[in-house]
C-alpha cells in the first residue's frame, strides 16, 4: 500500500510538471505579449501556440482529477483554502483560451487589443499564483482537525508566497521566451534571445533568495534530497544561459524544461511526505500516507494510468511534429 | 445570505452555462465527421464546403466548453470540499479518466482539424475529425458515470473513521465496474449523448432556414437542412425512445424524483399524468391539475394496475423541491415533442421537395434553434433538481457537503464576477456566430483552387 500511495503521489507530481513544463511555455509567450512591439509579432505569437494550448492545459485537468482521486482530502483542503485564488486562475484561462482563438477572427484594432490585454493577464495572474500557491503550501497552513483551512484569505498573501509567485513568473516568462526564439523567424528571434537574458537573470536571484529563505522558515526544513535536486535546477539553468548564449534554442528550451522539472521535484522532495503540512498542529498534516484513496482505487487509476498516459504522449509527440515548421512574423 | 444556498447558485451558474456548448461540439462534431467522410468518399466539393464552415462554427463554440469546463473540474475542491473528501475515492477517478482519455484526445486531434488541413494527409484529416467527435463523446461518459453514482450509488461501502479526534464517514470503493456501470449510467449516457446530438442537428436545421429566410448564402443553406433533416428525426427518436428507458430506470432507483416529476402525492395503481398543474409542496396537492388516468402507471409498468410510489411516502425533508422538479422534467418533455414533430414534418416536405419553400416551415425551425439548448438545461436540471435534498442520493445531505471554510462572501463575490464574464462570453459568442453566418462559407471556386 506505501508504495501505491508513493507511486500515486509521484505520478500526481508528474502531471503537475508536465502542465509547468508545457503550459508554461504558453503562460511565458502570453507574458511577453505585452513587450511585443508590433502587431504582426503578436499575431505570431498566438500563432506560435495555437495548435497546442489546449493539450497542455489538460494536464491541468487530468492533474486535478488525478489529486482528486488519489488524494481527496489535499484536493478539498487546497481547493476551498485557496478559493479567491483559485476563482482568479479560474478567470485568467478563462480569458486567456477564449483570447487565443478570438483575437484573429474579427479585423478590428478595438477587437486585437483588448484580447491582447486579455492574453496578456490571463497568463500572467495564474503563473503568479501557481506561485503563490506552492509558497503557502511549503509554508503550510492553519488547519481545524478535518483539514479546513481556518486562517483567512489574507494570510494567504505573505512575503514568503508572493516571492514563490515573482519565481513562478520569471521562471515561466523565460520558458516562454526561450519557446519564442525556437519556434520564430526572423528579427523577433534576436530580441526573444535578449529577453531570455533578461528573465534569467530575475529568475536566479529570486529563485536563490526563495531558496534561502525556504530553508530557513519551512517548518519541514529542507533535506538532502530537496538540496541535490536545487543544485540540479541551478545546473540545468546554467545550461539555459549557455545555449541561449550560442544561439542553440531548442537545447535552451530543453534545459529549461529540465529546470522546471528539478524545482518542482525539490518542491515535492521537500515536502514529502507531508503533503500539506499544518502549522498549528504538525499531527493534523495531510500526509501521503493518512490522506489517499483506497487501495483498490489506486490499483484501478493505476490501471487506467498505465493505459492512458503512452497513448496522451503519442499524441503530444504526433501533435508536435505535425505543427513543428517554424511561425513566421508578417509584418504589417 | 445562507452558504448551502449560494453554493448550489454558484454550481449552478457554471454548469448551466458551461452546458450550452459541449452538446453543441458533440453534436456538431459528428456533422462534421459525416460530411468530412462524404468528401473522402467522393470528393464532392460540397461535402468539403459543408465540413470546413461547420467547422468553423464548432472552433468558436468548443473553446468557450473548455474555457468554462475548467471551472466545473475545480469547482468540486473550492465550493463542495466536504462532498470532495466524501467521495473522492470514487468520483476523482472519472474525473481523471475524462482527461486521460477524452480530452487528450479531443484537444490533440482539434488541433489538426482547425489548423492543419495543409500539413496531414486528407486521411490523416478525416480520422482526426473522427478523433474530436468520439473524444467529446467519451468526455461525456465519464462524466456521465461520475454523475450517476451520485445518483444511483453502487460499488462501494460506507466507512467511518476518527480522524484526529473527529468522526468521519466516507464512500470506499469496493467494485470498480460496479461504480462505473452502477444502474443508472447507460440509461443516463444514452440520453445524454442523444439529446446533445440534438442540439447539433437541429441547430445546423435551424440555423440554416433562418439564412434561407433571409437570403444569405442559400444554395449552402439549402445543402445543410437537406444533410441535417434526416439526422434531425433520427436522434429525436432515439431520445424520446431512451428518454423512455431512463424514466423507467428513475422509477426504480429514485423513485422519490420520480413522483416529483410527475407530481404525485399519493402512492397508487392507475396513476395519472399531470399535463398541467401547480404542485403545492406545504399543501401536499397540485392545483390547477389537467391529469390523463392511469397514463404513469402504464409508462412505468406496461399496465394500468401498476402501483406508483407517491412522495407522501417519504419524510417532508427527503422531499425533492416539487414544482421545480415537475416543470424542469415536464419542459424538457414537451420541448422533446415539438422537436419531434418539427422534424416529422420537416421528412414529409423534404420528401415532397417543398422543404426549402415552406415558409413557415422555415421559420418554425429557425425559432426551434434554442429548444434543444433549452431542453438540456431543464432536462439536466430535472436530474439535479429531483436529486435533492442528496447531492448523494440517500447518502450524503446537500448542506454537509458545502466548502466549510469558505466565507458566504467570497462565494457571493464569485457568483457576482462569473455572472459577468458569462454574460460577457455569450455576447461574444453570439457576435462571433452571426459574423460566421453572415460571411458564410468559403466559395467552391476557391476551395477548388484549395484542392488543385
Amino acid at each position: 500500500m506505501e508504495a501505491l500511495q508513493i507511486t500515486w503521489f509521484l505520478l500526481v507530481g508528474i502531471l503537475i510538471i508536465g502542465y509547468a513544463i508545457l503550459d508554461g511555455f504558453d503562460l511565458g509567450v502570453g507574458f511577453w505579449h505585452l513587450f511585443a512591439k508590433k502587431k504582426g509579432e503578436r499575431t505570431a505569437f498566438i500563432h506560435s501556440i495555437e495548435p497546442f494550448w489546449d493539450g497542455n492545459e489538460v494536464w491541468l485537468l487530468t492533474g486535478g482529477g488525478a489529486l482528486f482521486a488519489a488524494f481527496p482530502p489535499v484536493y478539498a483542503t487546497v481547493f476551498s483554502g485557496f478559493y479567491l485564488a483559485m476563482m482568479l486562475v479560474l478567470v485568467g484561462l478563462i480569458f486567456r483560451a477564449t483570447a487565443i482563438e478570438f483575437r484573429n477572427k474579427v479585423e478590428s484594432p478595438v477587437w486585437v487589443k483588448a484580447w491582447d490585454i486579455a492574453f496578456a493577464v490571463g497568463s500572467i495572474l495564474p503563473s503568479v499564483l501557481f506561485g503563490v500557491a506552492i509558497g503557502n503550501v511549503l509554508l503550510g497552513l492553519e488547519l481545524n482537525p478535518i483539514g479546513d483551512y481556518t486562517a483567512g484569505f489574507f494570510a494567504l498573501l505573505n512575503p514568503f508566497a508572493l516571492l514563490c509567485g515573482l519565481v513562478g513568473l520569471a521562471m515561466f516568462a523565460l520558458h516562454g521566451a526561450l519557446y519564442l526564439s525556437m519556434k520564430l523567424e526572423g528579427d523577433i528571434v534576436a530580441r526573444t534571445r535578449k529577453w531570455a537574458v533578461k528573465a534569467w537573470y530575475a529568475f536566479l536571484p529570486l529563485f536563490m533568495i526563495a531558496v534561502s529563505y525556504g530553508i530557513k522558515n519551512c517548518i519541514y526544513g529542507i533535506k538532502a534530497i530537496p538540496m541535490v535536486l536545487i543544485i540540479l535546477a541551478l545546473i540545468a539553468n546554467s545550461l539555459v544561459f549557455m545555449f541561449n548564449k550560442q544561439g542553440k534554442a531548442a537545447a535552451a528550451f530543453l534545459s529549461s524544461c529540465c529546470t522546471i522539472a528539478f524545482v518542482m521535484l525539490a518542491v515535492a522532495g521537500a515536502l514529502f511526505p507531508t503533503v500539506v503540512p499544518c502549522t498549528n498542529n504538525p499531527d493534523w498534516s495531510l500526509t501521503v500516507f493518512n490522506s489517499s484513496s483506497s487501495q483498490l482505487t489506486l490499483v484501478s487509476m493505476l490501471v487506467i494510468a498505465l493505459i492512458g498516459m503512452p497513448l496522451v504522449l503519442g499524441y503530444t509527440f504526433f501533435i508536435h511534429r505535425v505543427f513543428k515548421d517554424k511561425v513566421k512574423v508578417h509584418n504589417d | 445570505m445562507d452558504a448551502v444556498l449560494l453554493a448550489r447558485i454558484q454550481f449552478a451558474l457554471t454548469i448551466m452555462f458551461h452546458y450550452i456548448f459541449p452538446p453543441l461540439t458533440i453534436g456538431m462534431g459528428w456533422m462534421i465527421f459525416m460530411y468530412n467522410t462524404r468528401y473522402q468518399e467522393n470528393g464532392n466539393l460540397l461535402f468539403r464546403q459543408l465540413a470546413q464552415f461547420w467547422t468553423k462554427v464548432f472552433a468558436i463554440t468548443f473553446v468557450i466548453g473548455v474555457a468554462t469546463g475548467i471551472t466545473m473540474e475545480f469547482q468540486f475542491g473550492t465550493n463542495w470540499a466536504g462532498y470532495s473528501r466524501f467521495v473522492g475515492d470514487i468520483f476523482g477517478a472519472p474525473l481523471a479518466a475524462e482527461g486521460i482519455f477524452a480530452f487528450f484526445l479531443e484537444s490533440s486531434f482539434l488541433g489538426i482539424l482547425l489548423y492543419g488541413r495543409k500539413k496531414v494527409s486528407q486521411k490523416m484529416y478525416w480520422f482526426s475529425s473522427f478523433m474530436v467527435a468520439l473524444g467529446a463523446t467519451m468526455s461525456a461518459f465519464w462524466i456521465v458515470v461520475a454523475n450517476s453514482w451520485q445518483q444511483t450509488p453502487a460499488g462501494y461501502k460506507i466507512v467511518t473513521e476518527t480522524v484526529n479526534g473527529v468522526e468521519v464517514s466516507k464512500a470506499q470503493l469496493t467494485n470498480f465496474w460496479e461504480a462505473v456501470f452502477n444502474p443508472s449510467t447507460i440509461p443516463r449516457y444514452s440520453h445524454t449523448v442523444t439529446g446533445a446530438l440534438c442540439v447539433g442537428v437541429f441547430f445546423i436545421l435551424g440555423t440554416s432556414a433562418w439564412q434561407i429566410l433571409k437570403g444569405r448564402h442559400v444554395e449552402f443553406a439549402r445543402a445543410s437542412m437537406r444533410t441535417a433533416i434526416i439526422p434531425c428525426f433520427g436522434v429525436i427518436m432515439l431520445t424520446l425512445f431512451v428518454g423512455h428507458h431512463h424514466g423507467h430506470q428513475v422509477s426504480e432507483t429514485q423513485p422519490a424524483k420520480l413522483a416529483a416529476f410527475e407530481g404525485l402525492w399519493e402512492t397508487q395503481t392507475h396513476a395519472p399524468l399531470m399535463l398541467f398543474g401547480m404542485p403545492d409542496q406545504k399543501a401536499e396537492k397540485n392545483k390547477f391539475a389537467i391529469q390523463i388516468p392511469g397514463m404513469v402507471s402504464l409508462f412505468i409498468g406496461g399496465k394500468f394496475d401498476t402501483e406508483v410510489q407517491g412522495l407522501k411516502d417519504f419524510a417532508p425533508e427527503d422531499r425533492p423541491p416539487v414544482a421545480l422538479s415537475f416543470w424542469s422534467f415536464h419542459l424538457m418533455f414537451y420541448m422533446g415533442v415539438w422537436m419531434a414533430l418539427l422534424a416529422f414534418v420537416g421528412v414529409i416536405l423534404w420528401l415532397k421537395q417543398t422543404l426549402w419553400t415552406t415558409k413557415i416551415y422555415l421559420w418554425a425551425a429557425a425559432l426551434t434553434v434554442p429548444v434543444p439548448f433549452l431542453a438540456n438545461e431543464v432536462g439536466w436540471m430535472a436530474a439535479e433538481v429531483g436529486r435533492q435534498p442528496w447531492v448523494v442520493y440517500n447518502l450524503l445531505r446537500t448542506e454537509s457537503a458545502i466548502s466549510a471554510s469558505v466565507p458566504a462572501g467570497q462565494v457571493l463575490a464569485s457568483i457576482i464576477i462569473f455572472s459577468m464574464i458569462y454574460v460577457l462570453l455569450f455576447g461574444i459568442w453570439i457576435y462571433l456566430l452571426k459574423r460566421q453566418f453572415h460571411k458564410g462559407p468559403d466559395s467552391l471556386e476557391s476551395l477548388e483552387a484549395e484542392v488543385k
